[in-house]
């Protein structure tokens, strides 16, 4: 292509020079860096109060504790939170995963006092109102009615439960309609008193405030925060191993389209064979218009709109994922489909060029994927979550193209079992 | 963040937007053309979205996967999408690989080659897409609301297009559209990000200014005549949520209550892209236990379309109560004067999207070539500024003018159990 616009590429990394890193007194891990292209200022992170604490009975808790956090302070009411916030078109909220609750927040830069104010508040002294958490109740109930009208959901539901079957990722994150109507105030109250506070908890912080600022800011909000009694997480339990494929179906009527999923375990983020299986998963459902399964699925025989894979590597064992809505008539034929092209992949690996192209797209839209401050805080939280070094961006280049096709091949065959799949479908 | 904009039209009638951008090496190039759903008569609905797709698979230079891998392998981003009023189709791409984008849009402007095996494929991918949003409650009463509020006016149908011309579009029907629509006198180019402009519209003057011309496409008009009372409509399907959806008649965005109505909009339902949950509608449906959720949103079109309101009813209420409530709130907007601060609440929280979006190069290419599909670029430009100049008078009289009940649309979808 013609070089009439090549420029030096800039930095728009982030890297141990740019990101300050720095640990307050009482166990908050703060990552600052600097963007001032736009007025706005945006954080995120996490603190390890996830649905690994919950019951069986109560499932749903952790994230029912995390929407009612802003519903109601020692000092505000809910209406006052949200109004102070969207006054000036600020945004805060709450959301929880099986280790984690999470967190997240933008505002222009004039406003970070107070959204750090009102983030501090909900952590510390939610009060979980009576009268708002029925209200609360109500919406998630309804949440979970339309949720059983959704054939994407209910695929996905029934396919995590057979996949990690007595595990804690097999459990729903909202619960269900049983356990949201079983969980008190009392509940919450004691879950937030036994595993919010500062010990596990990390911020990081990107937009137009100079590193060591952001950092005094927050600190003047969060670093006298102190919880006697956090809880440690329970280990994960072993994973039940699939001896043969399983197979299930849920039944909603009245719907157009059918979704399925067809899985197994992937590996998990920090593992070694993370890069080695993303590259494959990219060759197989992501690449250009979704890989190889697209091609095969959507372009060769226009049987779906989508029909993709995915792998998701995270604390404990991932799962790597083939997935399509499809007319109910074709779910048989396009299963058939993608469990050619998994064996396929097992059997034969990817092609030199493929692993090429699709290395040279990992290097590549790295400019993009970080452009956004809400870009670079997933990315810095990741990095430290998952100890990938603060460097990872400079050595990101040399981790994908030492990739081989024997790599490849090696942790294709290691996950993917043809004769083991754990296989979901949900409609009429 | 200002920054001036460049604007020439090329030989052939092509407009150029350009905007340089040098915070990160980055470049996203769009392309519009002026033709949507609005643009196609009964018997070929979903041609421009059918079209759209189309042009994913290829021409004789760029063979569907060979364009498909070249940009994924520089690490670009790319798709298209189409709406009421336009079709348009995007590239963002390392600065240094624009190249190929341009010329790719170049060439898939005039040489894309609609085979007929790959029109048939495409075929029931759309079906399938259709099929996907089918599945969703409140498509199947969007549509229907949409179908009421248009008799005439094209606005009529969904985008998607409905399934019997789905099933029955031909290959020429499409490559007529496509032939007669995608001429340089009827597309728009506009680039942000880290070019140096004059370098770039040379580039672009070596690709684009060679292509002829073209007879320059007619639009369809068919305005849609008063509406002489309220439409009332339900929709049966599974499931055990009931929701409404209200449809009020709102101007095209030229014209001059289009502000006013934008803040009266974000009083009742809140800003785009932010919660909502002190917003008029928020505070008096859900805060006080009438309904689960309410949203809003409107649209900027050329012709007048519709602000819709959608509430999500809990189950232990009755719908008919919701809705009432909801006219309460629009009388008091009628009866008096918002204050001044929830005017300057409105701008605040406008101004604060807008450096949202300064963030991502892509969202400022995009805007460039949006406006000008029905307005220009000093639409955006001059946003905040006339919304401040917006007074509780202004939004008193149009909410007096535009929330009357009898040029509105009440769609109510009824669910009728699991086993429906």
């Amino acid at each position: 292509m013609a070089k009439f616009i090549a420029k030096p590429v800039k930095s728009s990394l982030p890297s141990p020079e740019d990101v300050l890193e720095v640990q307050l007194s009482n166990g908050i891990t703060i990552l600052a860096r600097s963007n001032f292209n736009s007025p706005a200022i945006s954080f995120g992170g996490y603190l390890p109060a996830g649905a690994i604490f919950e019951s069986d009975e109560k499932l749903g808790l952790a994230d029912f504790v995390a929407t009612s956090l802003m519903r109601g302070t020692q000092t505000r009411t809910f209406d006052a939170i949200y109004n102070e916030l969207e006054s000036v078109g600020a945004s805060l909220g709450f959301d929880s995963g099986v280790h984690n609750t999470n967190f997240g927040g933008r505002a222009l830069v004039e406003d970070l006092p107070l959204l750090l104010e009102l983030l501090a508040e909900s952590l510390q002294t939610p009060t979980f109102p009576a009268d708002e958490v029925e209200r609360l109740r109500t919406q998630l109930l309804t949440g979970l009615a339309l949720r059983e009208q959704d054939t994407s959901d209910m695929a996905d539901l029934i396919f995590e439960q057979m996949l990690y079957d007595g595990h804690p990722y097999g459990r729903p994150g909202d619960g269900y309609i049983e356990t949201i109507r079983s969980i008190t105030r009392k509940d919450m109250k004691e879950f937030h008193r036994r595993h919010f506070g500062p010990r596990g908890m990390v911020l990081a912080i990107v937009g137009a405030i100079h590193p060591k600022k952001a950092v005094e800011e927050v600190e003047r909000y969060l670093g006298s925060w102190q919880a006697s009694g956090q809880k440690e997480a329970p280990p994960l339990p072993p994973l039940k191993p699939i001896r043969k494929t399983k197979k299930r179906h849920h039944t909603i009527k009245g719907k157009a389209q059918s979704d399925l999923i067809v899985g197994v375990i992937g590996p998990t983020r920090k593992s070694p064979d993370f890069m080695a299986a993303s590259l494959g998963n990219s060759v197989l459902g992501q690449f250009g218009m979704m890989g190889r399964i697209g091609d095969v699925v959507r372009e060769r025989l226009g049987l779906a709109y989508y029909a993709y894979s995915s792998l998701h590597a995270g604390t404990g064992p991932g799962s790597w994922e083939v997935i399509a809505g499809v007319n109910p008539a074709n779910v048989g034929r396009t299963l058939a489909l993608i469990e050619k092209e998994l064996s396929r992949f097992v059997k034969n690996g990817v092609t030199k060029e493929e692993l090429a192209d699709s290395q040279a797209n990992y290097v590549g839209r790295l400019p993009l994927s970080l452009e956004s401050n809400n870009g670079v805080i997933g990315a810095i939280l990741n990095i430290h979550r998952y100890d990938l070094g603060m460097d990872y961006y400079q050595r990101y280049e040399s981790l994908v193209r030492s990739v081989t096709r024997d790599d490849v091949a090696a942790v294709a065959r290691k996950y993917i079992d043809p004769e083991r799949l754990v296989i979901a479908t949900a409609g009429p | 963040m200002k920054k001036p904009v460049t604007q020439v039209t090329l030989k052939n009638g092509m407009k150029i937007m350009l905007k340089e951008i040098h915070t990160a090496p980055i470049i996203s190039s769009w392309i519009w053309y002026r033709v949507g759903s609005r643009d196609e008569p009964t018997g070929k609905t979903g041609i421009s979205h059918w079209t759209e797709h189309m042009m994913f698979k290829g021409t004789k230079k760029f063979p569907s996967k060979v364009l498909d891998k070249a940009i994924s392998r520089d690490g670009g981003r790319w798709n298209a999408s189409t709406s009421r009023d336009s079709t348009r189709y995007y590239e963002t791409m390392p600065a240094d690989k624009i190249d190929l984008a341009l010329h790719l849009e170049s060439d898939r402007m005039q040489n894309s080659i609609f085979d007929k095996k790959e029109v048939e494929s495409e075929r029931t991918v759309i079906i399938s897409e259709r099929e996907g949003s089918e599945n969703e409650p409140t498509f199947r009463l969007s549509e229907a609301v949409q179908h009421a509020a248009f008799r005439v006016h094209p606005y009529h149908h969904e985008i998607i297009g409905d399934k019997a011309d789905l099933r029955s579009i031909t290959r020429d029907d499409l490559y007529n559209h496509y032939r007669t629509y995608y001429v340089p006198g009827n597309a728009v180019l506009s680039i942000a990000g880290d070019f140096e402009t004059k370098s770039m519209l040379k580039r672009i003057r070596d690709l684009y200014e060679p292509i002829p011309s073209g007879p320059k496409p007619t639009r369809l008009i068919r305005p849609e005549p008063e509406q002489h009372g309220e439409l009332r409509l339900a929709v049966e399907g599974p499931g055990e949520t009931a929701f409404t959806q209200i449809a009020y008649r709102f101007p095209n965005a030229t014209h001059s209550d289009y502000f006013p109505l934008q803040v009266l909009e974000s009083l009742l339902n809140g800003a785009s892209g932010l919660s909502y949950k002190t917003a008029r509608l928020y505070r008096a449906l859900v805060d006080r236990e009438f309904a689960v959720d309410v949203s809003g949103w409107s649209e900027a079109t050329i012709d007048p379309y519709l602000y819709r309101i959608t509430i999500t009813h809990r189950p232990d209420r009755k719908p008919e109560k919701a809705v009432a409530v909801l006219d309460d709130e629009i009388k008091k907007l009628q009866d008096d004067l918002v204050p001044d601060e929830e005017i300057q609440r409105a701008v605040k929280q406008a101004r604060a999207v807008f450096a949202y979006g300064s963030e991502n190069i892509t969202h400022q290419a995009f805007w460039m070539g949006y406006t000008e599909m029905f307005s220009d670029y000093s639409w955006y430009t001059n946003y905040l500024k006339k919304l401040a100049k917006v007074t509780p008078k202004d939004v008193q009289r149009v909410a007096q003018i535009y929330f009357q009940p009898r040029s509105r649309v009440i769609g109510s979808y009824v669910p009728k159990g699991k086993g429906a």
